[in-house]
């Protein structure tokens, strides 16, 4: 067995033995021994009850008679790990700060650490005196003591610690290393809300005092931050301190050049230019024996590859040599750096390689790989066939329930986003489900096939697969191909005489929710034999979507008794409770694709339709067009915040403002929002629909609509002012009080511009597109667009204001190009389809032309 | 935040059982958190080779940078955003000062048996999440210069605790 001093250790017997701390003579090895014992619990997940510490703790105190060093050091670690109470604290405060202002340096450093940790703020201004003086102390390490223990208690006592900046800034200028490092921490918490000091700070330190790797890095950060805030209000000219990160890019120390790389990367609107110095040192990295550094730099140029596709190119060759690193994670994060860059024609060796490292990673890096390939392959709709193979090969391989509904949904993304790609997609899903061990991936999928399956060329290839799942699966799967199958009988007249036959075995089925939905597809479908068209109404039962959220229906349904009066699905509410949006949804992640209706609108506007065909007031708006973002109208952190979606229809425009109560202590009754619209010619306001009542932290929504011409592009811009009545809330009952006062709050300006007009559709073939459309219909025209940052930067303010979707990775403007062509497609309201060619060009050094 | 931060520093065995921890982030609020932790980052780690040069890996959002040596399994963890060089530099400190405590011989026993010195030595790497010192040579300085007087391990307490106890035993019944 394994060896271990503290085999059998009891807690019980360590806390008799700690009764050695009050012996008279002390034997300072034998309670080092014992401090040991007690640390080893707390670290194995042992606790002391109250009483316990208690008592350890009193004994631990009369250590400090003892004048050993050795143990004076585990006094304190011990100190610290009991966390003592106030009043506990007392007691050991004047040995503290007697060790405080001893003559070793060791008692000084330490004990300054262990009385910050512990004390509650009222003696901190007692010893304030002694920690200003540490902080300017010879000793690097009383120094530094002092400085940490600084950065901790600004937390709790800011207006304390503020008053040692003089000490503090002195300290910066220290020559031992960690002082640095420790002192400038310090120094730019105390100043962060003081935005000109910090600029002072990093100015003067910028031009070079900087000694120790980690204070270097800090100040990395910090330029970084000041770049952040003053790029909003200096569009043109050079980026200031951009000289010193890139100067950083050759100080000696890795943790610095990564720091200044990184920094670089993650400027806003890096331009190419500044972009290559950092590039060429990460690319270093690649090649570093070190896997920290490899890891470094590959992952921070995975993160380039989503923004700069082209700027990482040079390292492609690096990069594929990562594809077989023995740490996996370096090899996956290489793996999605290439997918990423990649151009169509190295689709298929890329590919190749990918096959051989899928069989050997985890689940989890194989999602990644998946993702990535999805991504690829809506960027390179043409390369479908080679990637949906891949896809289809890994689905037939082992693996876990998140790793096949990743694929699952990819390939379900693709059909839908790639219609060459259909039909193939909808046999490998097939095939998958003749043998899937999930049945919730069985079910999406034949629902799926229910909706697509009906359209395609061959409909009758399909139901083999179908009918075969009700012979060999469970119920849940078994009841899923019934409803699909009623589908296929819908939608496909020649299919039914077959789909009736096989819905008449399911009658015989031992599964009474299998056998009711046959029974009930056959008296809906007519499958008395009798083939007649499905009506419209069927059609509506089998395909439409239940318009009522799944939480109110199963709310009435629980409330509903049995009575004589039959459930009535009217009854239910339709209103959304809480918001129904998936606002929080991580940036750049695709709606997955099963849960999400067909083809078309992604999930967001069909909730939207959902919530906005229920309320009556809007229900005569026609069709929803498009929803925007939601843009916010409030700062960040305010009492109140909201932000607003726009919702064009045909002749209307709907504000949706999305308010949440960030008061505990208020209750909002009645919430309007007051909008002005004299900026707005064209709209006059029609309805408006307040929200009844806003507590705290539940987000609700109130509705204002306009009328506008209808079909016609109107932009405007209008004022908006939050008006409700407010009542106090008591916040330990949670009651409101019953009179309230009125108020209002001024939100921000918000606009309705060209591009909410626009649809972003892509098309996968733009050539075509482009010369299948009508000739008479093309405009031309040029625009000078003036000085800009660089060509990049002009291309996405473009695409940005015509809100339309970038075609064949067009958006991504090549390295150093002097010119370039994008191409964009999109749906204007009254469905006309729009297509741009932009070509852009250089004039002189930072014109740019547009045609 | 802008200071690098460490979440954790661990020193585990070759079956992930604790040796010394200490937890720096209220992002694992229970010892059972904790353990889960530990035992996703050991059952991550295992069968990577982190003998010659510190390894590295990302997983729930977190860094975690990691070297092996005998049956000691040494771990840094920090945020997602943490430069990665940051953290194997701490790690690379925690490392070397733990082979130069241990005066070579490197493995779980004579860790067991030097405890107080690998504590003190977390003490003096890391204080509530901020970097306190980086270089080995000057942690384990920092370290030794407290030790008790050269080597006295607590196995060799046996015999000094036995009679200990047992003159605790005698005062006590002669005190009655």
């Amino acid at each position: 067995a394994d060896y271990s001093p503290f085999l059998g250790i009891e807690k019980g017997a360590v806390l008799q033995e700690a009764r050695v701390f009050n012996d008279p003579q002390l034997d300072p090895r034998r309670c080092s021994q014992v401090i040991t014992k007690l640390l080893y619990l707390l670290n194995q997940g042992e606790t002391f009850t109250k009483v316990e510490a208690t008592e350890v703790f009193f004994a631990v105190t009369k250590l400090f008679q003892s004048k050993d060093i050795g143990l004076r050091r585990m006094v304190y670690v011990m100190i610290k790990e009991l966390s003592p109470s106030a009043d506990e604290v007392i007691i050991v405060t004047s040995s503290l700060m007697k060790d405080m202002t001893s003559k070793t340096d060791m008692y000084r450093a330490n004990a300054i650490r262990v009385l910050c940790r512990i004390t509650d703020g009222t003696l901190l201004t007692q010893i304030e005196r002694y920690l200003k003086q540490a902080i300017v102390d010879k000793n690097p390490v009383v120094a530094s003591a002092a400085l940490v223990s600084g950065i901790h208690l600004l937390q709790t006592n800011p207006e304390i610690v503020k008053r040692w900046s003089n000490e503090v800034q002195e300290a910066v200028q220290s020559r031992a290393a960690l002082v640095q490092f420790h002192a400038l921490a310090l120094l730019h918490q105390i100043r962060q809300n003081d935005r000109l000091a910090v600029n002072k700070l990093v100015s003067s330190l910028t031009k070079g005092s900087v000694r120790s790797p980690l204070a270097q890095c800090l100040l990395i950060r910090y330029t970084s931050q000041v770049i952040r805030e003053s790029a909003n209000n200096n569009q043109a000219g050079d980026r200031p301190f951009y000289d010193f990160l890139e100067g950083c890019l050759r100080h000696k120390a890795e943790m610095v050049i990564f720091e200044a790389a990184r920094a670089i990367t993650e400027l806003n609107g890096v331009t190419s230019r500044e972009l290559t110095p950092a590039i060429t040192v990460l690319q270093l990295f690649l090649s570093s024996s070190k896997p920290v550094l490899r890891f470094a730099a590959v992952r921070t140029l995975n993160k380039v590859a989503m923004t700069h596709p082209m700027a990482v190119t040079n390292c492609n060759i690096d990069m594929e040599s990562l594809i077989s690193d023995q740490n996996r994670s370096i090899a996956t994060l290489a793996i999605t750096t290439l997918l990423k860059t990649g151009n169509e024609s190295s689709v298929d060796r890329l590919m190749k390689q990918i096959t051989n490292f899928m069989s050997d990673i985890a689940d989890e890096f194989k999602i990644v790989v998946v993702e990535a390939i999805r991504s690829l392959c809506l960027k390179f709709p043409l390369k479908h066939r080679s990637l949906m193979n891949f896809l289809s090969n890994i689905l037939r391989e082992e693996g876990g329930f998140e790793y096949k509904k990743a694929i699952v949904d990819s390939i379900v993304i693709l059909i839908r986003d790639i219609p060459e790609a259909k039909e193939s997609g909808l046999l490998h899903l097939c095939e998958f489900i003749e043998d899937c061990e999930f049945t919730y991936l069985s079910t999406q999928i034949l629902h799926f096939l229910g909706i697509e399956g009906p359209k395609t060329s061959d409909p009758s290839k399909y139901i083999r697969y179908i009918y075969n799942r009700v012979h060999l699966e469970n119920a849940t799967v078994r009841a899923g191909a019934v409803s699909t199958l009623a589908k296929f009988g819908a939608m496909v007249d020649t299919l039914k005489p077959r789909v009736f036959v096989l819905l008449r075995r399911c009658l015989f089925d031992n599964d009474d929710e299998v056998r009711d939905r046959a029974t009930l597809y056959l008296n809906t479908l007519g499958g008395d034999g009798a083939v007649v068209e499905t009506g419209e109404d069927v059609k509506e039962f089998l395909f439409g979507s239940l318009d009522i959220p799944l939480v109110n229906l199963e709310n009435s349904l629980k409330n509903y008794e049995p009575s004589e009066e039959a459930f009535d699905i009217n009854s239910v509410p339709k209103e959304v409770k809480t918001q129904p949006l998936a606002e929080k949804k991580a940036p750049g992640k695709k709606p997955t694709g099963l849960g999400a209706p067909p083809a078309g609108p992604p999930s967001t506007v069909d909730a939207y339709e959902k919530l906005l065909s229920s309320i009556p007031e809007f229900a005569n708006f026609g069709k929803l067009f498009k929803s925007s973002a939601p843009v916010e109208l409030t700062e960040a952190e305010t009492e109140y915040a909201v932000n607003v979606v726009k919702h064009i229809f045909d002749g209307h425009v709907v504000f949706q403002y999305n308010c949440t109560n960030t008061i505990p202590e208020q209750l909002l009754e009645n919430v309007t929002v007051i909008v002005d619209a004299s900026e707005a010619e064209e709209f006059a306001e029609v309805a408006s629909k307040p929200l009844r009542s806003l507590p705290y932290d539940s987000p609700g929504q109130t509705f204002v609509a306009f009328e506008k011409p209808e079909g016609v592009p109107a932009v405007g811009k209008f004022s908006n002012m939050l008006r409700f009545i407010v009542k106090e809330v008591d916040p330990s009952t949670g009651e409101a009080e019953d009179d309230g006062v009125e108020d209002e709050y001024q939100l921000e300006e918000l606009e309705v511009v060209a591009a909410d007009y626009m649809l972003k559709v892509g098309v996968s073939n733009f050539r075509n597109a482009w010369e299948t459309m009508d000739a008479d219909c093309e405009r031309v025209d040029e625009y000078g667009l003036g000085p800009r940052e660089s060509l990049a930067e002009a291309v996405n303010a473009v695409i940005n204001l015509l809100g339309m979707q970038p075609c064949e990775g067009t958006e991504v403007v090549l390295n150093n190009s002097r010119s370039h062509t994008c191409l964009l497609s999109g749906v204007y309201i009254g469905n006309v389809k729009v297509l741009v060619r932009l070509q852009f060009g250089l004039d002189g050094p930072k014109d740019v032309a547009m045609k | 935040e802008l200071c690098p931060t460490i979440k954790n520093i661990l020193l585990l065995d070759s079956e992930g059982k604790r040796i010394a921890v200490k937890y720096y982030s209220d992002d694992w609020p229970t010892n059972a958190a904790k353990e889960a932790f530990e035992k996703a980052v050991f059952t991550k780690t295992q069968k990577t080779n982190a003998r010659t040069e510190a390894e590295i890996t990302m997983f729930d959002n977190y860094i975690v940078v990691y070297k092996f040596v005998q049956d000691l399994h040494f771990f840094v963890t920090g945020g997602e955003n943490e430069n990665e060089i940051i953290l194997a530099t701490v790690l690379q400190g925690f490392f070397d000062a733990v082979g130069l405590l241990l005066r070579g011989t490197e493995d779980k026993k004579e860790a067991l048996e030097n405890l107080d010195l690998i504590l003190l030595c977390l003490d003096e790497i890391v204080d509530g999440g901020i970097i306190l010192e980086t270089d080995a040579n000057v942690i384990a300085g920092k370290v030794d210069s407290h030790s008790m007087d050269a080597g006295a391990p607590l196995s060799e307490q046996t015999i000094t605790q036995a009679l200990a106890t047992a003159r605790e035993h005698l005062t006590r019944s002669l005190l009655k």
